[in-house]
């Protein structure tokens, strides 16, 4: 019974990191590639670990799942959050937007962040 | 537990798991900035939490009553290159952050 459902977890799991394969490949721009890959790869993935945590309970591992479960929690924390950081970065270094984008809220604070940046930094062998 | 079943499905899954890392490599490959390789490495330190999870459950010794003898020392190796990729992926963020070229 366990097991079984395991197989379904993780096989629904491998059918969503596919997916999100498929977006990065087909999609427009960073944005919406990033969006769509980064959402279905990590539920994806956390189904794979969800697997290995029902498959090694079932199994008598249980160290195993308890392992798996926290990689689940780390790659729910982080996978969002390390997204979030390229997306900022493409737009503040100055990556369009695709053609058929409806709407940009982060214009006027983006070109803040970059107005604060410094221009130039100190050249190598140089005194500052 | 059906030991039998369980090594083809493993197949199966390692099977799709690297036909979505090529596709990651056409990605960063082909991405035409670099923000767009950056997403693809992202994903691809992802999907490799996924090898790691497909190379634990893999059945090499059953002992006598048909339980397999998973190696979890590989969920291990799983936490390690989930914490690294994210560090990696925030240096590049800051990076492309920093460097405000006009596109």
């Amino acid at each position: 019974m366990l097991e079984t459902a395991a197989y379904w977890v993780i096989g629904i799991g491998l059918a969503f990191d596919l997916f999100g394969c498929i977006g990065l490949v087909r999609l427009p721009d960073v944005y919406n590639r990033a969006q769509a890959a980064t959402k279905c790869v990590t539920l994806g993935t956390c189904m794979i670990l969800l697997g290995v945590v029902l498959l090694g309970f079932a199994g008598g591992n249980a160290p195993m799942g308890v392992k798996a479960l926290l990689c689940a929690a780390f790659i729910l924390l982080t996978s969002p959050v390390g997204a979030h950081a390229i997306c900022r970065g493409a737009y503040i270094s100055g990556v369009p937007l695709w053609s058929g984008s409806v709407e940009d809220t982060f214009v006027e604070r983006a070109k803040t962040i970059r107005d604060e940046q410094p221009k130039e930094g100190p050249v190598q062998g140089e005194k500052a | 537990m059906n030991v039998a079943f369980l090594e083809p499905f493993l197949y199966v899954a390692m099977g799709v798991l690297m036909l979505g890392s090529l596709l990651c490599l056409y990605r960063i490959g082909r991405g035409p900035t670099a923000p767009d390789r950056t997403v693809a490495i992202d994903i691809l330190g992802t999907l490799m939490v996924g090898f790691c999870c497909v190379t634990a459950l893999w059945p090499h010794n059953v002992d006598a009553e048909g339980i397999p003898n998973f190696q979890d020392y590989f969920m291990t190796i799983a936490i390690a290159w989930a914490l690294t990729s994210f560090i990696g992926t925030l240096a590049l963020a800051k990076y492309l952050e920093g460097r405000c070229y006009d596109a």
